[in-house]
């Protein structure tokens, strides 16, 4: 995998300042984007405690810019669904994921958002890319925070590698 | 636990009833057109004051194939009771017991559900764990294992 960066380099060696900078905007939009991911966690299940805790000071997920919840759809652009969602609940999760603006990326965290895991029934949505496209999945039930965090280290790649349109042709 | 057997079987005797105490647990097989007699009996006289389930069980093939379960606690000798009756396929309906615990109505609401129990006396059947629109009973034996029903249409 090709990791994109951003060179800043100071051009004078006596002072900090950079004068000026060449780049791609497509590197440049991705690179901003890829550090200010706002999660709106959409949890229903045991996963949360996961979540709880890859959220929290130990594993401290602010390194990566994702730290801060947002309970409101149209502040997050990483819709994180932890846990079932069962046929009942598959409405709410669509609007969500409607109301949420562009650009917007979803991480499918732990086996039951990423197949239904063992709710193999009448009841469980098999997996939720049945539903909404889903950017990264983190397997595991539920996920250790190790997995997790790789997980947002994957998105932040994908982010960076993608285009990013500033007007698009909906605009 | 066992000290209620004797009276309760006085109290309802055969050839309708048949008490008996199995695992340390009173247990009464009834015919389902006696039910509400026999809650009653239990409530007023044996102070079963708490109504703690109501759920069925299908027992495809065989006839008859349904089997509804009562469990009541009573808060004044700390014992349990359950109550047993047969229910057929072609009518699946029994007695609701709104009228001597209010909880029957979410716990007789969800056996209609999973179950397909018509409930006489229960004015408000609509699902509460599933939702509307939803065809056929999940816990009947003869519901498809994998059948969805999916609200959201699926994408390509």
């Amino acid at each position: 995998m090709v990791r994109t960066s951003i060179p800043i380099q100071p051009v004078h060696s006596k002072t900090a300042a950079f004068e000026y900078l060449t780049t791609k905007k497509d590197e440049l939009v991705g690179w901003a984007r890829k550090f200010s991911l706002f999660p709106y966690p959409f949890v229903t299940a045991c996963c949360a405690m996961e979540f709880m805790a890859v959220s929290s000071s130990p594993y401290d997920t602010d390194r990566f810019g994702a730290a801060l919840p947002r309970f409101s759809p149209r502040q997050a652009d990483l819709l994180m669904v932890v846990g079932t969602v069962t046929h009942k609940q598959a409405p709410v999760l669509y609007k969500v994921y409607e109301q949420m603006c562009e650009p917007k990326w979803v991480m499918a965290f732990g086996v039951c958002a990423t197949s239904g895991g063992f709710y193999q029934n009448y009841a469980a949505v098999q997996g939720i890319d049945k539903i909404i496209p889903v950017d990264v999945y983190v397997p595991g039930c539920p996920p250790r925070p190790e997995t997790v965090i790789d997980g947002i280290m994957q998105l932040q790649d994908k982010i960076a590698r993608s285009r990013h349109p500033i007007v698009t042709k909906d605009f | 636990m066992g000290a209620l057997l004797g009276p309760v079987q006085q109290r309802l005797s055969p050839p309708d009833y048949a008490v008996a105490l199995q695992h340390g647990t009173l247990v009464v097989q009834l015919p389902s057109a006696r039910l509400l007699d026999a809650v009653g009996v239990l409530k007023n006289e044996f102070h079963f004051d708490l109504f703690l389930d109501v759920t069925a069980v299908d027992w495809l093939p065989k006839q008859p194939r349904f089997e509804m379960v009562y469990h009541f606690y009573s808060t004044q000798h700390f014992t349990r009771v359950r109550l047993k009756t047969a229910l057929n396929e072609s009518d699946p309906t029994i007695d609701s017991l709104l009228s001597l615990y209010g909880s029957a109505a979410f716990m007789e609401r969800e056996c209609h559900d999973m179950y397909g129990i018509g409930f006489r006396g229960n004015p408000d059947l609509r699902p509460i764990l599933l939702y509307e629109g939803f065809v056929g009973h999940p816990l009947r034996k003869d519901y498809p294992k994998h059948q969805e029903q999916p609200l959201v249409p699926y994408r390509k």
